[in-house]
């Protein structure tokens, strides 16, 4: 069931004693809508979320979730958010069904239905087999399933999620991606994801926020943000090492030079030509390459024109920790 | 080409555990705080106990109880030591000293030096609260030196004994091992009365434990009337002796296994 | 009952709390066997004390088992204090605050841990005591009386756990703590009577120390049988304790919970 407000936040601001961890934030995001909040480590996007889940209160500014203002109906917001924040918060102690038991006991859910909403959320992040285990047997991934799922026991019509994926093999967080996916669309849940992961902003999310240092940079659609940039990379590996130099020098008549994998040039392409014209000038130039590639911009290439450094995620992207 | 002894290996080891624990105050705390308490407890609570007829000691009740407290405070702090051992492997750092020293044994040595520091430390300060709250000191100089010395013995037995432990299973979980053994020899022993006034099966286990002797010698040293100090002194350096065997043969096996 | 009142939610808090307790050996057993190797040792070590004039019981057994459940309400703070801090450490803390729980029922709930510690510590350390020879000059009801009140006991100490993990929120730092409070329980009338300490300074601190009072009701119910002085000081000391941490600890809850 959509819900009837999505997220909204005007001038939000959180400070900590002498420091600002968030400096004024607007966003607005629409029912149903999967919204990506991407930023480095320490840029605010933690703080945010606490604040827009009631468990921290602004310093200034106002937030609605789900229609309801977080300061003055905190109890009300809590009752229509589910939120699974960056630690996986678990007890080892306790089997998954007794943490979907405590949780949804917590939350009012009567008996009966108790037993069969349980049932249905571990089937549905597949841990039903493990699920009288104690949750210090869990792999991460499982702990994050679990997390999940803890946070679907009230049919919250708002989902947090604070770097959900961090820390998990690539099968498990694209198990992640799917049901995220699928709770926006069949179950028209809104769901606010931070993440450090750009690849999981452009898959998942239909707008992204850019967060850096306590404010939001840019924000758009994956595709606005990055036409906006407009800047493809163009990298060339030299057909003989020696011959990395010349290469470089065609290159940089197109563009500034940027980070290439070792052994080759990258150039990032500002207008100056294209992919063809590039070619031609190797040509002329006589330098042979064994390799040409033309790369997008990515979200990466937005969030280093909109901020002056790289997202730290981007290494990890490939191959997570 | 490296031209290390095992005084190197112990020494470079010593420093180290010395910079730990005046970088981090607070782990004096436990080895300052257990002894002082007791000593509080016992010889502040307990002092009526001189009265029980038959206690047959000459200093007060004080000096009685410091000697007890001094030799536990001396035993535990080797135990302390054997936790900075088994936590040296869980996070790794011991391997980097396996592969660093040249004199393995320096590395046993470097422990028991830097447990002897701290511990001194702790002597120190149980001495000048023992003296503000004016314990009687029958012995002269070199019984005093007697006790000290025999003291130091006992704080060498429980590193070593902590650090077989330590380098056989190679984590903290294996503390109560360490401690639980020091705890039963220190507290079966003439803690509150002389062993003349134990009676029952703590009589006859008191009477066998070796802790007994160098407690009773300790009592002797203080009170000025040395009572079987030569046989304490060859059971706690047989002792000794011994334990260095049972450590340096945990620390070749810590080597086959944790390399 | 209505799933969301507080006594259901202080039910499922509790009910979590004795679960994760009940299942950590390394929890449960050190508080049953260390006071147990110290009764043994110190009733043997300290039998002399009995010829003391003045002392009050020919078994000084009898006179330090109430120590054994005093150390165990030790070890349930330390256990309670720890849980705790784990929770606010590892975000489950946040969990919690997320759902219509409330503060009353976490810092309440949180408590049943250290109440199944307790009853499981008294149990033990009464029925060693009774098969060595202890016997009660309360009789039967005394029995019941100590055990009510050595739950109590256990249960203010918890609370003291607790207040000091929210104050805290590090196990590390809760743990660190602990030596203060063991140092009320030696400087106290643990090992000798209050009347029998000749050392003065020593004699005063026991004296304003509540400690020796939950000490001496418990120990009053042994040797002496109902004294009513004895048990108003100690339950006055115990409920006491309780309300003044878990006062403390709402204050500091609501600053650690800084939820809307």
């Amino acid at each position: 069931m959509a819900s009837a407000r999505g997220i909204e936040a005007h001038g939000l601001v959180r400070e900590f004693k002498n420091v600002k961890a968030v400096k004024g934030i607007d966003l607005e995001v629409a029912p149903g809508e999967i919204y990506g909040f991407l930023g480095p480590n320490g840029a605010g996007k933690s703080t945010t979320v606490h604040m827009l889940t009631t468990l921290l209160p602004p310093t200034a500014g106002t937030a609605r979730v789900a229609g309801y203002d977080v300061v003055a109906d905190g109890p009300k917001v809590r009752a229509s958010i589910g939120a699974a924040l960056q630690e996986a918060a678990l007890d080892p102690w306790l089997t998954g069904r007794e943490h979907v038991r405590l949780q949804s006991s917590l939350h009012g859910i009567g008996r009966r239905e108790r037993k069969e909403r349980g049932d249905e959320l571990l089937e549905r992040v597949g841990l039903t087999r493990a699920a009288d285990r104690k949750v210090q047997t869990y792999s991460g991934g499982m702990k994050r399933r679990l997390d999940l799922a803890l946070a679907l026991v009230h049919r919250p019509t708002t989902l947090f999620l604070d770097e959900p994926t961090t820390g998990l093999d690539p099968q498990s967080r694209s198990a992640l991606w799917n049901e995220v996916a699928r709770l926006a669309r069949d179950e028209g849940v809104t769901v606010f994801l931070t993440t450090q992961y750009l690849e999981e902003a452009d898959v998942l999310a239909r707008r992204v926020g850019i967060i850096d240092l306590g404010r939001i940079v840019a924000e758009g659609t994956p595709e606005e943000l990055k036409a906006e940039i407009a800047k493809p990379t163009v990298e060339a590996s030299p057909e003989e090492p020696s011959e990395l130099g010349a290469v470089a020098a065609v290159l940089e008549q197109f563009g500034e030079r940027t980070q290439g994998a070792p052994g080759r040039v990258a150039v990032r392409l500002d207008g100056k030509g294209d992919l063809a014209d590039v070619v031609r000038a190797l040509d002329a130039a006589g330098v042979g390459v064994s390799n040409l590639q033309l790369h997008a911009a990515s979200l990466d290439d937005v969030f280093l024109a909109k901020t002056g450094h790289r997202l730290e995620g981007a290494e990890d992207d490939a191959a997570p920790e | 080409m490296s031209h290390a002894t095992p005084w190197t290996v112990a020494r470079a080891l010593a420093w180290r555990q010395m910079r730990i624990l005046f970088k981090n105050p607070s782990l004096f705390v436990p080895p300052m705080l257990f002894p002082l308490m007791s000593f509080t407890a016992f010889a502040g609570g307990l002092s009526q106990m001189r009265h029980v007829p038959g206690f047959d000691f000459e200093g007060g009740y004080t000096s009685f109880q410091f000697v007890f407290v001094l030799l536990q405070s001396a035993a535990f702090g080797g135990v302390f030591t054997g936790f900075g051992i088994a936590r040296d492997f869980e996070r790794g750092f011991a391997r980097r000293l396996l592969i660093a020293s040249q004199r393995r044994s320096g590395l046993v040595a470097g422990y028991a030096l830097a447990a002897l520091l701290r511990w001194s430390m702790v002597a120190v300060m149980l001495t000048i609260v023992a003296l503000v709250a004016r314990m009687e000191i029958g012995g002269n100089g070199v019984d005093i030196f007697g006790l000290y010395l025999l003291a130091v013995v006992v704080n060498m037995l429980g590193v070593l004994w902590a650090a077989g432990i330590a380098f056989r299973f190679r984590s903290v979980q294996a503390g109560p091992l360490m401690q639980t053994p020091i705890f039963m020899l220190l507290f079966l022993a003439p803690v509150y009365v002389p062993l003349g006034l134990l009676t029952g099966w703590i009589h006859a286990v008191a009477s066998v434990n070796p802790f007994t002797a160098f407690v009773e010698a300790g009592r002797g040293f203080i009170s000025g009337d040395p009572y079987h100090s030569a046989a304490a002194f060859g059971i706690a350096l047989t002792m000794a002796a011994l334990l260095l065997v049972w450590a340096l043969l945990g620390l070749r096996r810590a080597e086959r296994t944790a390399a | 009952m209505n799933q969301q009142s507080l006594p259901h939610q202080i039910a499922e808090i509790a009910s979590r709390s004795v679960k994760r307790t009940l299942r950590q050996p390394g929890v449960l057993i050190p508080p049953l066997t260390f006071p147990l190797m110290l009764m043994a040792v110190n009733s043997s070590g300290l039998r002399a004390a009995t010829d003391l004039p003045g002392f009050p019981t020919d078994s000084f057994l009898s006179f330090f088992l109430p120590f054994s459940f005093m150390q165990g309400a030790l070890f349930a703070a330390s256990t309670a204090g720890t849980d705790l801090a784990r929770d606010i450490d590892t975000g489950f803390l946040n969990r919690l605050a997320l759902t219509p729980m409330r503060g009353t029922a976490l810092l309440v709930g949180q408590l049943g841990g250290a109440t199944a510690m307790g009853v499981v510590q008294a149990l033990v350390y009464l029925g060693v005591g009774l098969a060595f020879g202890v016997r009660f000059e309360s009789g039967v009801g005394g029995v019941l009386m100590l055990l009510v009140l050595a739950i109590l006991i256990a249960i203010g100490w918890a609370s003291i756990g607790v207040w000091l993990a929210l104050r805290t929120g590090s196990g590390e730092a809760v743990q660190s703590q602990f030596p203060m409070l063991f140092f009320l329980l030696f400087i106290s009338s643990m090992n000798m009577p209050r009347d029998l300490i000749e050392v003065e300074w020593f004699r005063a601190a026991a004296t304003l120390n509540p400690v020796s009072y939950m000490i001496e009701g418990l120990r009053s119910l042994i040797i002496e049988g109902w004294n009513a002085q004895a048990l108003a000081l100690a339950l006055t000391m115990t409920i006491g304790l309780v309300v003044l941490a878990l006062g403390l600890s709402a204050v500091a809850l609501r600053e650690r919970m800084a939820r809307t």
